[in-house]
């Protein structure tokens, strides 16, 4: 888990272009909207590409998105659940 | 009454230097495009994180309005830009992710559109007045003289933040000014021309 951890944020931070943060800024329980990271819109629907491409999760459900989408340690547990690749 | 009205101050940025009312302000020969502004934007100490997920286009658009208006916050400004290749250097990254089998990028996707750089400048500086993009053939000093008389002149805006900002072929071609009612040029279109070409 904590080597997905890792990956995670490395592809996020190149994802969204955070090009000021390294791995090591993010905490596992920061959130990545709001007050946190600062994520807009347009990233999230920069993870939702994210996690359809590098694990093969499709997310339909904005609502559900929003609980995923909380911080890293909820968003590693959920991939770990329910990635097909 | 119309005014006589003047170049507040002016800011020149191409591949390899920033100029700044005839002042060098950052100079890098070894720079390859696009790197200049991400360079720029480190030394001048910019603290817009927001920065890094914007095109080139809006990049060089962001830089030159942080230098023009550092220090001189009048929220009724007007931004009038223009350029003769629209957003063809992100339009060239979209089609690409469309070509790759992926899906399109959402963040280059936002990008597609010129004037997306006049707002980040209105966001950035809290901007409510009129923002305009117009696309020429080349450099229209005359239209941007014309165009931002007009706002003053008709009290839409105390000043303009105007210019040009052509991202394509790998060349940055950026020359904005603000136009006001002070300065120590007049807002003149030869005097414009000479500016740009300097």
């Amino acid at each position: 888990m904590e080597q997905l951890k890792l990956e995670l944020k490395e592809n996020i931070i190149e994802a969204l272009n955070l090009e000021e943060f390294t791995a090591n800024d993010i905490a596992d329980d920061d959130a990545l909207f709001g007050d946190g990271l600062g994520l807009d819109s347009i990233d999230a629907l920069e993870l939702i590409v994210l996690l359809d491409k590098d694990y093969g999760i499709k997310l339909t459900d904005p609502e559900s998105s929003k609980e995923i989408f909380k911080s890293i340690n909820v968003l590693a547990a959920y991939i770990d659940q329910n990635r097909t690749k | 009454m119309k005014e006589n009205l003047k170049i507040q101050s002016y800011c020149r940025i191409t591949n390899n230097s920033i100029v700044v009312n005839g002042q060098s302000v950052f100079e890098n020969k070894a720079a390859v495009f696009p790197e200049i502004l991400k360079l720029a934007y480190r030394q001048l100490n910019l603290n817009y994180p927001k920065f890094f997920k914007m095109d080139t286009l809006s990049r060089l658009a962001f830089l030159s309005a942080e230098l023009l208006l550092k220090g001189s916050h009048n929220s009724n400004t007007a931004i009038v830009l223009s350029n003769r290749s629209g957003s063809l250097d992100t339009d060239l990254k979209h089609q690409q992710t469309i070509d790759s089998g992926d899906y399109p990028s959402p963040s280059i996707f936002v990008y597609t559109l010129p004037n997306i750089g006049t707002g980040e400048i209105a966001i950035r500086h809290k901007l409510r007045s009129e923002n305009a993009f117009f696309v020429f053939e080349e450099f229209n000093a005359e239209f941007l003289q014309d165009y931002s008389s007009i706002l003053i002149n008709s009290a839409k805006s105390e000043q303009v933040l105007c210019g040009w900002v052509e991202v394509d072929n790998h060349n940055i071609d950026g020359f904005m000014f603000l136009a006001g009612k002070q300065g120590e040029y007049d807002l003149d279109t030869n005097i414009i021309e000479k500016l740009y070409k300097a």
